[in-house]
């Protein structure tokens, strides 16, 4: 049975597609998480972010994940989101 | 209810016209009928007699395509999309087209019928005269709805959200803010087409405004919110009632929802349909186990959710809430005839299926198993009861007591009835002026007669209803208070008949 449509059960007030989240207005004052999938050459860009970040005063967070072909654990996840307003993912190579 | 056609007797449709010889006919037919099996030989001599004057004969198969092998025009209907189209319900079916449209058919297997079908005189001489056709897998379980989502229109009118790619459906309807917590059922087309045959009542009618936000509810959206709970379609009856007689003013489904009490609409279900569709009125019967009692209860409250946009720390205040919040939801104990039931109390014919709506906190129980009077068990109820929300509360509170089969022997064994034991019982709760707390349910509930002499005695109950009911297990000596705020001309029980 094809389970990828739903019919909504509600009074469809809402819209269907939920939209991203607004992009933050200003950075500053923010913490920004800069996130190394460890993708080759992924941590030249953002140890230049950092540089180019730290130099006008900003908060600078880094964290990396083992290997880029496996998931982000939960808990690293959860970490950033606890810790940075912001975040900045290096995604390729 | 759609009814299931697994055998049919053969019958003959035409237009009137004499039968012609050649022409255009399609057969479908599965290897698991034997009557098909039968009559392939048969078949074979059309084929053999209209491709010889020019014509044509279609074999469509829907479980097993060599069954045609050696056919010339043999074709695998195993998505039965043929079968769909013809709208088939009996295998085999012979259909005879004429300028591509449906001429006459036959279905299941009668000599003379296929003979005058097809024109030929000695068709099937060497077979039984008679055998009956085979269910056509167009209507095996569930295949109605899915057919007719694949490749007709289902005609529901809700918005189609799609599942995110290699998402799951049950994770999407989480993050739809559509659950109560437990995982739901996906309301996909075929199911909730499938619940919509539990009732005959056109998905688009409107059955009410659902509190809060005063949303217009069909009879779909119910559906839906049914699917999602585990309803079976024979429960619609039951839920469509219930929404109907929550939505009854007297009921007063918003307040029972905006409060910052932990009542909850609570669904009871007296008559035959209890039994029906295997409601438990017996032990645990305010527990957990019984789909019927779990699915219907929790529709409710998925559409007040869904529908109404009810939703906790919004529109919903309580502070402690309820486990009963998810699903109340019971049948009373009918079995017994030496005590009428609610419904029977209220007026209502024994043979009639009816839901009763009240307000219910959750339950508390009463133990007693000392009382062999049934005196001294009122007695005993009393003490619990009139501590309901403080002992001197009087204002703006009911219950329904639901007693269980050991205590309810008390009584039998008395002679008392349901009536005698409430009269017993409002007189017990009578609480003198001086011991009526101030306050929510204080004094200014009281006029002035009242007041005048601290000894005077007001009932518990003073505008609040109380009733008792048969439910429950039947070893231990227990019955349950299910207490709720509410009064007359506020919130009050409402019952309903399930037409």
């Amino acid at each position: 049975m094809p389970e990828n449509i739903l019919l909504d059960p509600t009074a469809e007030t809402a819209a269907a597609i939920v939209p991203r989240l607004a992009r933050p207005q200003s950075i500053a004052g923010k913490t920004i998480g800069l996130f190394d999938i460890a993708k080759m050459r992924g941590d030249e860009f953002l140890d230049r972010l950092d540089e180019l970040l730290t130099a006008r005063g900003y908060v600078v967070k880094r964290y990396r994940k083992k290997h880029f072909t496996h998931l982000a654990p939960i808990e690293l996840k959860q970490r950033i989101k606890s810790e940075c307003d912001l975040v900045i993912e290096g995604l390729a190579d | 209810m759609r009814a299931m056609t697994q055998v049919a007797v053969p019958h003959i449709e035409t237009s009137g016209k004499p039968a012609f010889p050649g022409g255009t006919f399609l057969a479908i037919v599965k290897r698991d009928c034997p009557t098909c099996v039968l009559v392939m030989p048969v078949l074979r001599e059309i084929e053999r007699h209209i491709e010889h004057l020019g014509g044509t004969l279609q074999v469509h198969v829907q479980d097993d395509v060599t069954l045609a092998a050696g056919f010339s025009h043999a074709y695998d209907d195993i998505v039965l999309a043929t079968s769909y189209r013809y709208n088939i319900d009996t295998v085999p079916t012979l259909i005879r087209l004429k300028d591509g449209r449906e001429d006459a058919r036959v279905v299941g297997w009668l000599r003379s019928e296929w003979q005058s079908l097809t024109g030929i005189a000695a068709l099937g001489e060497g077979l039984p005269a008679y055998r009956p056709g085979c269910g056509s897998k167009t209507l095996d379980p569930g295949m109605p709805a899915r057919l007719k989502v694949k490749y007709g229109n289902s005609g529901l009118a809700s918005r189609r959200i799609e599942v995110p790619p290699l998402s799951d459906p049950v994770e999407t309807c989480y993050e739809r803010g559509w659950s109560d917590g437990l995982p739901v059922v996906p309301p996909t087309e075929e199911r909730v087409l499938e619940m919509l045959d539990g009732t005959a009542r056109s998905p688009n009618e409107v059955i009410g405004l659902i509190p809060p936000n005063l949303v217009p509810c069909t009879v779909e959206k119910v559906a839906i919110n049914a699917v999602m709970a585990g309803c079976r379609p024979e429960h619609m009856p039951v839920v469509l009632t219930a929404i109907e007689a929550a939505l009854m003013p007297a009921f007063g489904l918003h307040g029972v929802l905006a409060t910052t009490n932990a009542c909850t609409p609570v669904i009871m279900v007296n008559g035959p349909i209890a039994r029906a569709i295997g409601m438990n009125a017996k032990g645990n019967v305010f527990g957990q186990g019984n789909r019927a009692n779990a699915a219907i209860g929790r529709t409710l409250q998925l559409v007040v959710r869904n529908v109404g946009g009810g939703r906790p720390g919004e529109i919903d205040r309580s502070v402690f809430g309820s486990p009963a919040k998810y699903s109340f939801c019971f049948a009373e104990d009918e079995d017994d005839p030496r005590w009428e039931s609610y419904a029977v109390s209220l007026g209502y014919s024994p043979r009639a299926s009816t839901v009763t709506i009240f307000p219910g906190d959750g339950i508390t129980q009463t133990i007693d198993h000392i009382s062999r009077k049934p005196e001294d068990l009122c007695r005993s109820y009393a003490g619990c009861i009139r501590a309901i929300y403080h002992t001197g509360h009087i204002i703006g509170v009911q219950a329904f007591l639901a007693i269980a089969q050991e205590h309810a022997t008390v009584f039998y064994d008395a002679g008392w009835s349901k009536a005698r034991v409430k009269e017993e019982l409002l007189e017990l709760l009578k609480i003198p002026v001086r011991e009526v707390v101030p306050g929510r349910s204080g004094l200014s509930g009281l006029t002035v007669e009242e007041k005048a002499d601290a000894d005077n005695l007001i009932p518990k109950f003073k505008n609040g209803t109380f009733n008792i009911i048969r439910a429950g297990g039947s070893a231990g000596k227990y019955s349950a208070i299910i207490s709720s705020i509410g009064g007359r001309g506020s919130i009050e029980p409402v019952t309903k008949e399930i037409k």
